[in-house]
């Protein structure tokens, strides 16, 4: 039973555990570089694929491991907490995101790790959402109907390609790879721009 | 010398001074991503949720904003929720982003890579790269807001419980990316 089915999340318990996660993820954002805005943005350029590589390994791994627990009878995958699929929004949303981190250099998890290496531009990146998310509150009447718009609830890809779960993160391990091939054969191409 | 945080780019002493011991590589993306994913699968299991980072920046500045229009934040549609049971700041996701603050400090500190800098590209002056970074800013954290997390909470968590909202996400979160990032090329290339 997790802490969402028993609705212990926000609870001092909750409050404990979801502190010791924060570390380990805090700790290997800024291992694998994170704390690094030139790092980050490197990605939109060609030139450097840690962005690619470390958010696919991490969610196939985290994809796999859900999977080989539910098929096992050790957890129920779907105990834990999914958020509706809104189209119209999370397609906006994705654009505008995507933006502003190329603009910012950051990402609100990234910015943290940043801002706790010394980064002067991570801490204005992270007044700025501040204060972006007051501004989408303030317009919470103009931009409320989005979240509308192309509304379909709760919707996993097994259901929409018509396939099994295994089958799907079977899919994903292998995009995942052929994304990794692609960003090795790129880096050693731009490594060596002139041959 | 620049402010590029590269990992050969020891500060200078004054002559005789013992040099300062570089900062520690960073560690291979698989073997960090795989870190991740476990931290993340940890999340699941226990939690019953994904990481997050956005949400918990909209309720410190929710809470900020509460303290000085008490009454205009609890009557807003999208806010006043969160201060049904008195503070914003009760909630999991504030603890979240505690925890990824220390855990990236200790990391960088570990690896001598805490150092306080803008980091920007060879062709920007700093005052001009805080400029971006603050509109950047706030574009993600009202992007964040309409879509229902960032990176962490909805790429990421979502795309690892392969939600099909958050697959929609993160495509479009990378298109959005690479579509502006030839106008503000001059910020990180040389």
């Amino acid at each position: 039973m997790n802490l969402y089915q028993q609705g212990l999340l926000d609870t001092p318990l909750g409050f404990a555990l979801a502190l010791a996660i924060g570390l380990a993820f805090g700790f290997w954002l800024e291992r694998a570089g994170f704390g690094s805005s030139r790092k980050l943005a490197g990605i939109f350029y060609l030139r450097d694929f840690a962005v690619l590589q470390v958010m696919f390994s991490a969610l196939v791994t985290a994809a796999i491991g859900l999977w080989v627990l539910d098929a096992g009878g050790w957890i129920d995958a779907s105990s834990v907490y999914r958020m509706e699929t809104r189209l119209a929004a999370q397609i906006t949303g994705g654009l505008l995101f995507g933006a502003g981190f190329v603009t910012g250099g950051w990402c609100p998890g990234t910015a943290l790790v940043g801002a706790a290496s010394g980064k002067l531009d991570a801490l204005v990146f992270l007044g700025g959402a501040m204060g972006g998310s007051l501004v989408y509150a303030a317009l919470w009447p103009v931009v409320a109907p989005l979240q509308e718009l192309g509304a379909c609830g709760i919707v996993a890809l097994p259901e929409w390609l018509h396939l099994s779960t295994g089958v799907t993160v079977a899919l994903v391990l292998v995009l995942a790879l052929g994304a990794f091939a692609g960003a090795h054969k790129l880096s050693i191409r731009n490594a060596h721009p002139q041959s | 010398m620049t402010n590029s945080p590269s990992r050969d780019d020891a500060p200078t002493t004054p002559a005789g001074a013992p040099a300062p011991r570089p900062a520690q590589p960073y560690w291979n993306p698989y073997v960090a991503g795989v870190g991740l994913g476990l931290t993340l699968l940890l999340a699941f299991v226990v939690l019953g949720t994904g990481l997050g980072a956005s949400g918990s920046l909209a309720r410190v500045a929710a809470e900020g904003a509460h303290a000085l229009a008490p009454r205009a934040v609890e009557s807003n549609g999208y806010l006043g929720a969160w201060f049904a049971d008195g503070s914003a700041l009760a909630n999991y996701l504030v603890f979240l982003s505690i925890g990824t603050l220390l855990g990236g400090f200790a990391s960088a500190l570990f690896a001598r890579r805490v150092r306080a800098t803008v980091e920007r590209g060879p062709r920007i002056a700093p005052r001009a790269r805080l400029v971006f970074a603050l509109a950047g800013g706030l574009l993600a954290g009202f992007a964040a807001r309409m879509a229902g997390g960032c990176t962490s909470g909805q790429a990421l968590s979502g795309g690892a419980l392969l939600l099909a909202g958050s697959w929609a996400f993160l495509v479009a979160v990378f298109a959005g990316g690479f579509l502006v990032a030839p106008l503000v090329r001059k910020e990180w290339t040389s």
